[in-house]
């Protein structure tokens, strides 16, 4: 579906995507992880076939973008980071407007429109205009429109940036309902549950490179340990107690609020830490996770 | 199949009509209005001109002059906002649709929006008795001309802007001094010596130079095909300029 080898966008003197290495498979879905600037955008404008790529070599649906990307585009959904719907089409008519785009006969047109408006749960909005929707409503209407030409490869950057819990919800379900039907889904998401939830492989970048790749579980057993421990010491300076910690489980890492304890078992971690006679204010004992990866692999958190 | 260039026509009619009845009375009643007033009451007091009563003399200025007006306010905020507020042309570009499509769909629209503009003045102004010649018929596709002549390269000039405060200046130090130096309320000898070749630069000119040699029957101030001539180069240098200004907007 997509192959890339040495891919690198530059803007002027700026590089946003510094060489990087991809291919994705049919059926797969497949996410970007990384922080604002990473240049997930900027990988997935070119693997959208809208802006060319600087170096390297990409190949869409075995095309090369340069010189096939209209027929490309005829086969790709795309959702954007910023909603390009149209404000004052009503919710129909942006969906039918846009069919014809991909040369949809008007009829099709309708066809398609009810059938997308029924799996984006937007059927009874269908004669509302645009701007009273609400967010999570807009972004279902976005993935509805991508899906119009029933493309072999969905794209979606940052599908459910800024939506409340309730509504990334209903969006991650719907996404899954694609899954399953075998859409091949790439998505860029700076959420990790949203990575664990929807990806099967993801990449992790940083700075415009892929620092990482693997399954959501493979990252974390070679990134992570299985359980992580979390302590808390109220407003004290916490670099005095990693001495203290030093040894216990598998790593240490010190960050501005808390301490974090990588250990295969997180509750003998947790009393090894009370027997050093060390109490802070609070323990938390969890599962690893994807933002722990990211963390060891940058040195930061994901999300600040 | 319809080709992607109907597409993008599609689209700007779909969203015509939701919004038609705000623009009929700025692109239609409104120079009518003006007619009356300028054509009728200021008439009066002017008496003839060039041998025709000067309701007759201006109804081709203003003719021109409001289809310049559409066109030149249709390619302003619509086409910033297009790129900033509503980026449907984002939109566009993400599917098979290419810019030379997108830009064409929109010289159409405004070449119809145009086109119909000036044949419902046409209609009316017959009624005033102020057409003397058969060819009148030939006005509205000066106007057409004139409308792709002056819509292709403001929308480039929308597309390269970053601010659109310079709409601001483009209406108070373009358009206006073209509308009101262009003969259209007054011949173009009536100017000093000096600004004569300032306003045949202006694309309006000689819309309303062949508008006048249709509504009246009478003689164009260069052949008719030269000024023809000027009005599509306008059009095709605004057109590769709006291409440009679009590619590097949408594909960087
Ligand atoms: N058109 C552009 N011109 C200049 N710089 C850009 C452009 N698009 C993106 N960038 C820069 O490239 C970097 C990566 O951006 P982007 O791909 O949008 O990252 P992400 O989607 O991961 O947040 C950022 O620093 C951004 O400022
Ligand atoms: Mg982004």
């Amino acid at each position: 579906m997509i192959y890339a080898r040495g891919l690198v966008k530059r803007f002027g003197d700026f590089t946003a995507v510094d060489g990087i290495d991809l291919e994705v498979a049919p059926g797969e879905a497949f996410g970007f992880l990384g922080p604002n600037g990473a240049g997930k955008s900027s990988t997935m404008r070119m693997i959208s076939c809208v802006s060319l790529p600087t170096a390297g070599e990409l190949r869409i649906l075995g095309m090369d973008p340069a010189r096939d990307g209209t027929r490309i585009r005829g086969r790709l959904g795309v959702c954007p980071q910023l909603d390009t719907l149209d404000p004052d089409l009503n919710v129909r008519e942006n969906l039918t407007t846009y069919a014809r785009y991909f040369g949809i006969s008007r009829a099709e047109a309708r066809r398609r429109a009810d059938e997308l408006l029924e799996f984006a749960r937007l059927t009874e909005k269908a004669a509302s205009p645009v701007e009273p929707l609400s967010g999570g409503m807009k972004r279902r209407l976005t993935i509805a429109r991508a899906l119009v030409n029933e493309p072999d490869l969905v794209l979606l950057d940052e599908p459910t940036t800024g939506l409340d819990p309730q509504a990334r919800h209903l969006l991650w379900e719907r996404l899954f309902r694609l899954k399953q039907r075998g859409t091949t889904l790439v998505l860029t998401t700076h959420y990790m549950d949203e990575a664990e939830q929807l990806c099967d492989r993801l990449v992790v970048m940083d700075g415009g490179r892929i620092v990482a790749e693997g399954s959501p579980r493979s990252l974390i057993e070679t990134y992570s340990t299985p359980e992580v421990v979390e302590l808390r010491f109220g407003l004290e300076e916490l670099d005095g107690y990693a001495g203290k910690l030093e040894g216990i489980g598998e790593r240490l890492d010190v960050l501005p609020d808390r301490i974090l304890l990588y250990a295969p078992d997180g509750d003998g971690a947790a009393a090894e830490v009370h027997r050093r006679g060390v109490n802070p204010s609070s323990v938390l004992v969890r599962r690893s996770s994807l933002e722990d990866v990211f963390l060891h692999l940058t040195g930061r958190t994901l999300v600040d | 199949m319809a080709h992607p260039t109907v597409a993008v026509l599609e689209r700007h009619l779909t969203l015509y009509r939701r919004l038609w009845r705000a623009s009929v009375f700025g692109s239609f009643v409104l120079p009518v209005l003006f007619l009356l007033s300028i054509g009728v009451g200021v008439g009066g007091y002017v008496g003839d001109v060039g041998g025709v009563s000067y309701l007759a003399w201006i109804v081709p200025g203003v003719m021109a002059s409001s289809a310049f007006q559409m066109a030149a306010g249709e390619s302003t905020y619509p086409v910033f906002g297009d790129f900033r507020w509503t980026r449907a042309y984002h939109a566009a570009r993400a599917t098979p649709v290419g810019v030379p499509d997108i830009l064409r769909g929109w010289m159409l629209y405004i070449l119809i929006r145009v086109l119909v503009n000036a044949l419902v003045f046409l209609g009316v102004t017959a009624l005033f008795g102020a057409l003397h010649s058969p060819l009148a018929v030939l006005a509205p596709l000066a106007c057409g001309l004139l409308g792709v002549a002056v819509s292709a390269p403001i929308t480039a000039f929308a597309a390269t802007i970053g601010h659109d405060s310079y709409f601001a200046l483009l209406f108070r130090f373009v358009m206006m001094p073209s509308t009101l130096f262009a003969g259209v309320f007054f011949p173009l000898e009536q100017l000093p010596d000096w600004l004569e070749p300032v306003a045949m630069a202006s694309p309006l000119w000689h819309a309303v130079e062949l508008c006048r040699a249709a509504t009246l029957g009478a003689a164009t101030a260069w052949p008719a095909w030269l000024h023809a001539a000027y009005l599509l180069a306008w059009a095709a240098g605004g057109f590769a300029w709006a291409v440009r200004a679009f590619r590097k907007r949408l594909e960087d």
